[in-house]
């Protein structure tokens, strides 16, 4: 059967056809929708959201220990989050099969670097596939669990951003029942204690040999002989954008199976075309290789280091020009930055806490990092995910050193990043007893990547309820004593809580609890936000003086009617009531119910 | 041969249906196709494009600069933001309909004037009023799919069944009224 699929559908469809009975990840661009796609074949995966990136990887190779196959998928930056248990597992090996997907971001699109993590299989010392298109996503996926088993290695799958979220054809087929393997206690190859991680060490580099001479012989790595001209070698998403650009006029070292790099099959490939062109994105991770084998070839000196290597950047770099196209007046088009949803729940904080002095705003990565932005301007540096807190401490720490300096720091995060890693930031703020303050913007989802349960939420991946943290209580058990709870809406109570953490000589801990307005109510959200998102609040243009003051709250519900000179609301107003409160003319009036 | 539709528009616009009912129609009339999709964060309002590449074999799934065959853009600045990726033979279709960005909301700046006659000067551009046929069709919504008209009959696609893609992807209760508004770009091109 065929379907049309997303690289990431694909990989989902891989996982199922290859008989994975569990999956876990937590959520990051672009590789969200891994997981998301495995959980649609509820009655054969069991697939969970976990806390972070460590505890999914963790739990997968548990899964995998106790012999089913399991797949675990992150971003580029999670498997920084996983790399402690990854390197290990990769001195132990595996039971079932056990694939970790990383989805690398070439062009940042939402991400904060663009690290290359082809790097982690050769730092880990484990075997790597990276796919070209959503056909071999779901081909690789299924030949990546073959090869753990057989080589007795943990496999990363390295997809990238376009791979990730093109579509293209791709022949389904059924799930083929591998069942689970037995469990044997083996306590010389999992129970890593230096007398047997240093055997197990030397079994890696085994390992490595063996799949080496595997790169070398598969049909993963394959020769498709054009002109002996120009040879061009590629992995990946890079392949398809080569083809586009040379066409037959070169030929190609089509590279699947990329960790161990095919050695032999360079050579060969190599010794017969005259000129060598290495395409791949971010790191000169093959051209290394390529030249620590003694050939010259065409990489980094010509292709660019960052971004994504699309066709017309490689016409560019290599023939100094792109395809002709219409010359225009570009400077008319206005910029289209995201900005917080109309109603947003951060925004009555970031409104607030944007015009007081002497803070450092400690922030984190989330919706809520549009705080930095205008009109906020409300935070001073995202490091990356739960870093607010442990970085917003360390801060403090350095400020409280300093007599009569007025500077204090906050932290802001979100509900999912506090569960992420935030929470051990927390214990770092309690245990150390800095008078760091910590805003936990909780908006009971997972909001910048799509909306996924969490820990907070009540609901898991497959849609069972289950128990919600009580985020106060977890605060409270950490050692914060000071801890209020508060509707971000509500300026007045923002304003009053900041005065009443401020003044304190402790840690203290503020949460605003309110809905994303893109969140999906649940029976429970029904309850509790009674009303919320109904109705819309007007300008009452009698009575608006057109002092702009509504404007500067920066909802995109508002703007401001350069003819009339007055402000006006749109359709897309919620309601919120934060335009409401900042009106010094009350000339914003909510609807009646 | 390969032929690149360029779909661009506003985040909530509703590109993403229109080009999976594009791809999938492509598909089942036994072309190859591939489409790429880049969205990263999830608050509404943002630039996003879609891009779909069919023929009998496609090999990259992103268009380059100057390589779409048409740009059908949904919201009428992004036609401008996106015109470079169209190639100087192909042609444009923009809904006359204005989304105001932050930067415009916030007085910081107007809306440019002069898109259109920007456009027409430069390339075969069809103008259509893609909002103002969803409201007389009784639903603001189905604007995307009056869009998808007006591709459907500018690429010469009208042999595929349509109607059939549209009952096999869309609600029952909005089947009927899909129809219409594909029959309505239709014959707006
Ligand atoms: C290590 C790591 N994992 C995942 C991500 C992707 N990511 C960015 S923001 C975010 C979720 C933020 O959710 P929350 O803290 O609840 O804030 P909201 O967006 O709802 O305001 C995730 C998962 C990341 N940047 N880094
Ligand atoms: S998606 Fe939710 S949290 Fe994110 S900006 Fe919109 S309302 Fe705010
Ligand atoms: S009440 Fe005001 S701030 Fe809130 S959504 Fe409506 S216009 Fe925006
Ligand atoms: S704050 Fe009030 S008076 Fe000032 S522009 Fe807005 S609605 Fe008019």
């Amino acid at each position: 059967m065929k379907k049309l699929l997303t690289g990431n559908e694909a990989v989902a469809r891989g996982a199922f056809e290859a008989g994975v009975k569990f999956a876990s990840a937590y959520p990051g661009t672009p590789s969200t929708e891994i997981l998301e796609n495995i959980a649609t074949y509820k009655k054969d995966i069991l697939a969970e959201w976990a806390p972070n990136e460590k505890v999914a990887l963790e739990a997968v190779i548990g899964a995998s220990i106790a012999g089913a196959r399991a797949i675990a998928s992150m971003k580029h930056v999670g498997v920084n989050v996983a790399a402690d248990p990854l390197f290990t597992y990769a001195y132990t090996g595996v039971n079932g099969g056990m694939v970790l997907v990383t989805a690398d971001e070439p062009g940042q699109h939402s991400s904060q670097n663009e690290q290359d993590n082809r790097n982690y299989a050769k730092f880990a010392k484990i075997a790597m596939l990276e796919p070209t298109d959503s056909q071999e996503a779901k081909d690789m996926t299924k030949a990546a669990f073959e090869i753990s088993e057989k080589y007795d290695t943990p496999v990363l799958l390295r997809m990238t951003t376009r791979v990730c979220h093109s579509k293209g054809i791709v022949a389904c087929k059924d799930r083929e029942e591998v069942g689970i393997k037995d469990y044997v206690k083996n306590t010389k190859k999992y129970i890593t204690v230096p007398a047997h991680a240093r055997i197990l060490r030397l079994k890696v580099e085994e390992r490595l040999q063996k799949l080496l001479e595997f790169s070398n012989n598969t049909s993963l790595n394959y020769i498709e002989w054009n002109s002996n001209k120009i040879g061009v070698i590629a992995s990946g998403g890079c392949c398809s954008y080569a083809k586009e650009v040379f066409g037959d006029s070169a030929s190609y070292l089509k590279l699947g199976f990329t960790h161990p790099l095919p050695t032999e099959k360079i050579k060969e490939f190599c010794n017969k075309v005259e000129k060598v062109y290495i395409i791949e994105e971010n790191d000169p991770y093959i051209e290394e290789q390529v030249r620590l084998l003694g050939f010259e070839c065409i990489g980094k000196d010509l292709i660019p280091f960052c971004g994504e290597l699309t066709p017309d950047v490689i016409r560019k770099a290599i023939y100094g020009k792109e395809n002709p196209s219409i010359d225009y007046d570009a400077d008319k088009v206005v910029p289209r930055p995201p900005t917080l949803c109309a109603g947003c729940p951060h925004r009555g904080f970031f409104y607030t806490i944007g015009k007081r002095k002497n803070l450092l705003v400690s922030g984190d990565i989330g919706c809520y990092t549009l705080g930095f932005a205008e009109p906020y301007n409300a935070m001073d540096y995202n490091i990356c995910m739960g870093a607010s807190i442990s970085a917003g401490h360390g801060a403090q720490q350095v400020f409280s050193m300093q007599e009569n300096l007025p500077m204090r720091a906050v932290a802001v995060l979100g509900d999912s990043t506090f569960f992420h890693t935030g929470i051990n930031s927390l214990l770092g703020v309690a245990y150390n007893q800095s008078n760091t303050i910590t805003v936990i913007l909780d908006n009971r989802i997972t909001g910048m990547t799509g909306h996924q349960e969490n820990p907070g939420s009540g609901y898991t991946l497959q849609g069972k309820e289950t128990t919600p943290v009580d985020i106060e209580k977890l605060v409270r058990a950490c050692g914060i004593e000071q801890v209020k709870v508060i509707n971000p809406n509500d300026l007045t109570t923002v304003e009053n809580a900041l005065d009443w953490a401020l003044s304190l000589h402790e840690p203290a801990v503020i949460i605003t609890r309110w809905p994303c307005v893109l969140k999906k109510f649940s029976p429970q959200d029904k309850e509790e936000f009674r009303g919320t998102f109904t109705k819309r609040c007007t300008v009452d243009a009698e009575v608006c003086v057109g002092c702009r003051s509504c404007i500067k709250t920066g909802c995109p519900a508002i703007f401001f009617d350069k003819t009339s000179k007055k402000a006006n609301i749109g359709l897309d107003c919620v309601g919120c009531e934060v335009c409401l409160q900042v009106c010094p003319k009350q000339a914003i009036r909510k609807e009646e119910a | 041969m390969v032929k690149s539709i360029l779909l661009v528009g506003v985040g909530g616009q509703g590109t993403i249906l229109a080009s999976k009912l594009l791809t999938t129609g492509l598909m089942e009339a036994g072309y190859d196709v591939k489409m790429s999709e880049i969205h990263g964060m999830s608050q509404r309002g943002g630039s996003v494009s879609s891009q779909v590449r069919y023929g009998d074999k496609v090999e990259s799934s992103v268009i380059e600069v100057g390589g779409a065959d048409i740009l059908v853009s949904f919201e009428k600045m992004e036609a401008l933001r996106w015109l470079k990726y169209l190639k100087p033979a192909g042609k444009v279709v923009v809904n006359d309909y204005e989304i105001n960005s932050m930067p415009i909301l916030s007085g910081k700046f107007d809306y440019p004037a002069g898109i259109l006659e920007e456009l027409s000067s430069k390339v075969p551009t069809k103008i259509v009023c893609a909002a103002k046929q969803a409201a007389e069709l009784g639903n603001p919504k189905v604007m995307n799919i009056i869009l998808l008209g007006t591709i459907i009959k500018s690429m010469g696609l009208e042999a595929i069944h349509w109607e059939k893609i549209i009952r096999d992807n869309v609600k029952a209760q909005f089947v009927e009224l899909n129809v219409k508004a594909l029959a309505v770009g239709m014959s707006l091109v």
